[in-house]
């Protein structure tokens, strides 16, 4: 086996695309992931625009060969700049029958299919509902076939190495790495890093992957599939420093970035649940930042363990999903009457109940606006990409101490495991969100002349209490759930008192509109026929489709809203400056039946709930079909 | 608790709010809290470094008469707002206060998990039987067969027993009080005080409304001679009015009530609340069964351990000792970056 040494630009006369759409799909154990991670990071490397989709079931290793064990990641890379997945691969890697039988459909008309030959015996077929071997019976015409036997080379590539034969096949997904990498001359080198750095500790394993990763790539020259190789040269991209990161990190690096910028110590707790946990993971590595973790024993208690931290003095978040935002109700009505800051991270997923653990939705929208008891206002932020998570706990987090609120962050599954290039912000350039606790007293009592703190003393501008921690000498006070009288915070059940905290509660959140960005509009501004009003993840395939109709002549406008509770000022303008609007949202219609319910305007709902995210050909059908078809 | 500066004195005064009392007149509860509020200057500690944090019921009003920091939250959460407080505050002096309504129903799976984490938390578990503040229903620790507005036909929950529900999740110490002695809820409270780590104290509380006289037979003066059996570290467990009564350790393993005269002195079981296994203060837990019996109180159990916050703030100096304080650049180039 000779090293394989690969440089970018070396190309051998492959034939240059501008982008393209690979699928790798095997079963749960088969290391779909992993490859489909190594190859984004080595085209993110090399200097493509990409972006991500990572499609797996919950089971952690389903039983091998069946369909509803399929593991899947998408990715599209590309010259320019991209903002989704791609709506149909153009090249199905399938490590198995089941593979082919659970993806083949979203493949592309005339698209590549490469099979691990060795996969499809009777009883992997069988297993995947095979009657006939699709290979033979017309099941794949159309489409280019390359049949590799990835198992057994694999074997051979690895003997010598000491593993096991049993244990050898488990490198072939590092086999199918270094196939694709030549079809598309991706360079070698990150990945041969990455399999040292992972496997380093273990030198048979190590070797065994090099080697496996090595016969991949060596087997496209030898097996002369020379007309298969294609290049994609890197996009423009702005200058500087880049890395290739998903929702979940950037979220934890955001919660990290606020801790920072807040020049306060930080508080998580959080209880283990799809997909959010990694953000726990996560934080609980960077105690060196001053960061408390806690795997509370339940999600009520990883929301008041926050709450408490808050009282402390914490910057407290608390991370979640739907079920967990669900349990956590309670607490954050406390956290509204207590008028401490908090921000919950919701990364949603398909439900109600357990719903699609693994599989994304943006369906807790109603749930953030209204799923307490009683009036319970508080602040929305949705990312929109995977990298935006990042400056979202940020501004989630500048909100909490600013307002002394709590915020919740609608991230989903889609933003939480997707990745995409990011340019490192320059840490000089983050907001200063550090916020100021009470000192001095704040009040004299009428009748014993005494200096008290009272809690609930605003500041007349924002609204915002003040936050005095225990520790500090005479400040002493006590808060509760219970209703207080404003000002002093004592105990009140008087009429006007509840009707004043209420509607202070109220217009505390809602001025945090001045404070906030213009909803920003792109597109055909002036003049556009329609207008596509989104909120989080839908945005790379709005921007695509909304791209698409332009390039068709159609006079289409785009508004995405990052901040959805308060709506940014300009909104009631911007959706009456257009004659059509149109919500794609990954629910049944909730911003759709907000926008409507707020300002009266005919807004559309173009719903997904299949617990994948929109193609671009969805959205564009969606305008197409409200702007009737002209 | 460690106060860096000598904490100048304190007196009961400071630590009364001017807000006026609203429990029912009669309640155990006002036993308790001058207990809890003549106990604090003794115990050397400053208001501004106290927090009284509460869920939700009648007992959970103490915060508001405290003139400490001070949170009443929500039903039965209070161990988890004050585990976060705790985490993040470990300076400070937290207490918590509950029914058993709050602490061991709605709150129960919290109260556990604070004490098996060993959270520095003095836990005031006020026991009065009952649903007091949603007018009278039965409770996690009512008897066998009690009439309640929602059990008219009596209860069929067999009762928790709060000292044995907290050794069995753990706890490093656990003392039993009740409200008609001042000098003995002191003592435990301050000996709870003092623990590092989670400490619970029962404290039998009368409902004068809905389950007034709950606890005579075990604590009217008339009564506790031969009621009450108070442990003492280190001494022979013996009660009754001429100390005549004791406990002894069957040889079924089993303890059992005695006339010391029968057995000898040196038969009778020697109190070690600082035993490392909790079998033997579970014993003593269930040595009674019903009020209609005679009832350990004082200190079961008293074991130093790591305590949990702590223990959390040494993982953060170690990770700072040992990298520095975060650096927030390095973080966002810390996976495999490219330069465009």
């Amino acid at each position: 086996m000779t090293d394989v040494q690969t440089r970018p630009g070396e190309s051998d006369g492959a034939e240059p695309l501008d982008h393209v759409v690979i699928r790798f799909a095997g079963d749960s154990g088969d290391g779909m992931q992993l490859t489909g991670e190594r190859f984004t990071s080595a085209s993110a490397i090399f200097g493509n625009d990409l972006a991500t989709l990572p499609d797996f079931p919950a089971e952690i290793r389903a039983p091998a060969g069946t369909v509803f064990g399929v593991s899947a990641f998408q990715v599209q890379i590309s010259d320019h700049d991209v903002t989704t997945p791609g709506d149909a691969p153009s090249v199905l890697v399938a490590m198995n029958p089941a593979a082919l039988r659970s993806e083949l459909a979203k493949l592309e008309p005339a698209g590549t299919v490469i099979l691990n030959s060795d996969a499809f015996d009777d009883r992997n077929l069988a297993k995947a509902g095979y009657a006939f071997d699709p290979r033979d019976d017309g099941t794949l015409n159309g489409y280019k076939v390359i049949e590799v036997p990835m198992t057994d080379l694999t074997k051979k590539a690895v003997e010598g190495t000491g593993v096991k034969p049993r244990d050898a096949e488990r490198s072939k997904n590092f086999f199918a790495l270094g196939l694709i990498s030549w079809m598309y001359t991706r360079p070698l080198e990150p990945t041969l890093d990455y399999i040292k750095e992972r496997f380093g500790r273990n030198e048979m394993v190590h070797q065994a992957n090099v080697r496996a990763l090595q016969a991949g790539h060596a087997f496209g020259e030898t097996a002369e599939l020379e007309a298969q190789r294609f290049t994609i040269a890197p996009a423009a991209q702005d200058k500087g420093v880049y890395t290739s990161i998903n929702g979940n990190t950037a979220m934890a690096w955001g919660m990290v970035a606020a801790t920072v910028q807040a020049k306060l110590p930080a508080f998580l707790g959080s209880y283990p649940i799809t997909p959010a946990s990694d953000i726990l993971h996560e934080l609980s590595k960077h105690k060196s930042f001053g960061i408390t973790t806690l795997q509370a024993e339940d999600e009520i208690a990883a929301a008041c363990s926050a709450v408490g931290a808050a009282f402390g003095g914490a910057l407290a978040f608390t991370t979640t999903s739907g079920p967990g935002v669900a349990l956590k109700g309670e607490t954050m009505g406390l956290a509204v009457s207590l008028e401490l800051p908090l921000v919950i991270i919701d990364i949603q997923r398909g439900g109600p109940s357990t719903g699609l653990p693994t599989k994304t939705e943006a369906a807790d929208l109603l749930m953030a606006m209204y799923g307490r008891h009683s009036e319970a206002p508080l602040p929305i932020i949705a990312p929109h990409s995977p990298s935006s998570c990042f400056h979202a706990a940020i501004e989630a987090s500048r909100i909490a101490l600013k307002y002394r609120t709590p915020v919740i962050v609608l991230s989903d599954g889609y933003l939480a495991n997707g990745s995409e290039p990011w340019l490192i912000p320059d840490v000089s350039t983050l907001p200063d969100i550090s916020t100021e606790f009470a000192t001095t007293t704040n009040h004299v009592d009428a009748e014993t002349g005494e200096a008290v703190h009272w809690p609930y003393v605003r500041d007349p501008e924002t609204l915002a209490r003040e936050w005095a921690i225990p520790g500090t000498p005479g400040l002493m006070h006590r808060i509760g759930g219970i209703e207080k009288e404003d000002g002093s915070g004592n105990i009140s059940y008087t009429p006007e008192n509840h009707a004043h905290m209420v509607a202070t509660r109220a217009a505390k959140v809602a001025a945090i509109a001045k404070d906030i960005p213009a909803a920003p509009v792109t597109g055909d501004v002036d003049g556009a026929d329609l207008l596509v009003l989104g909120w989080g993840s839908t945005w790379g395939a709005i921007v695509s489709a909304v791209d698409r109709v332009r390039a068709k002549g159609h006079r289409v406008a785009h508004c995405h809203l990052t901040h959805v509770n308060p709506f940014p000022s300009n909104l009631a303008d911007v959706l009456r400056s257009y004659p059509k609007v149109l919500v794609p949202e990954m629910n049944s219609g909730q911003l759709s039946r907000l926008v409507r319910a707020e300002f009266l305007v005919d807004a559309k709902p173009l719903s997904k709930v299949q617990g994948q995210p929109f193609t671009a050909a969805e959205v564009v059908d969606g305008i197409m079909n409200l702007l009737g078809g002209n | 608790m460690t106060d860096v500066q000598v904490p100048a004195p304190t007196t009961r005064k400071d630590w009364q709010t001017d807000q006026e009392v609203r429990w029912c007149p009669g309640c155990g509860d006002y036993g308790i809290l001058t207990a809890v509020q003549m106990l604090m200057p003794e115990l050397g500690v400053r208001p501004e470094n106290t927090v009284f944090v509460s869920g939700i019921g009648c007992a959970a009003r103490f915060p508001y008469y405290m003139k400490t920091y001070g949170m009443h939250g929500i039903h039965g959460r209070a161990p988890a707002i004050a585990t976060g407080l705790a985490m993040a505050r470990p300076d400070l002096d937290i207490w918590v206060v509950g029914g058993d309504g709050d602490l061991l129903s709605i709150g129960g799976n919290h109260f556990i998990h604070a004490l098996r984490r060993n959270v520095n938390l003095t836990i005031l578990l006020f026991n009065n039987m009952i649903y007091g503040l949603t007018k009278g229903q039965y409770s996690p620790t009512s008897e066998l067969g009690k009439v309640t507005k929602s059990t008219p036909a009596g209860s069929i929950d067999a009762p928790f027993n709060p000292v044995s529900v907290a050794l069995g999740a753990g706890a490093t110490f656990v003392a039993r009080t009740h409200d008609m002695d001042r000098k003995h809820m002191m003592e435990v409270m301050r000996r709870a005080h003092d623990h590092k780590g989670a400490a619970v104290v029962e404290i039998f509380q009368n409902c004068n409304v809905f389950n007034d006289g709950a606890w005579d037979t075990l604590v009217t003066r008339d009564n506790r001679p031969d009621m009450l059996i108070d442990l003492r570290h280190g001494e022979p467990i013996r009660f009754g009015a001429d100390n005549e009564k004791g406990v002894v350790m069957g040889s079924d393993g089993a303890p059992r009530i005695v006339e010391v005269a029968d057995v000898g002195e040196d038969a009778i079981l020697v109190h070690d609340e600082q035993r490392s296994g909790p079998g033997l203060a579970f014993m003593l837990s269930h040595l009674a069964s019903g009020v209609d019996m005679p009832t350990p109180v004082g200190v079961f159990r008293a074991v130093e351990t790591t305590e949990y916050a702590s223990a959390s703030k040494s993982q953060l100096t170690a990770a700072q000792e040992r990298s520095g304080a975060g650096d927030l650049s390095a973080l966002l180039h810390s996976l495999p970056t490219w330069e465009v």
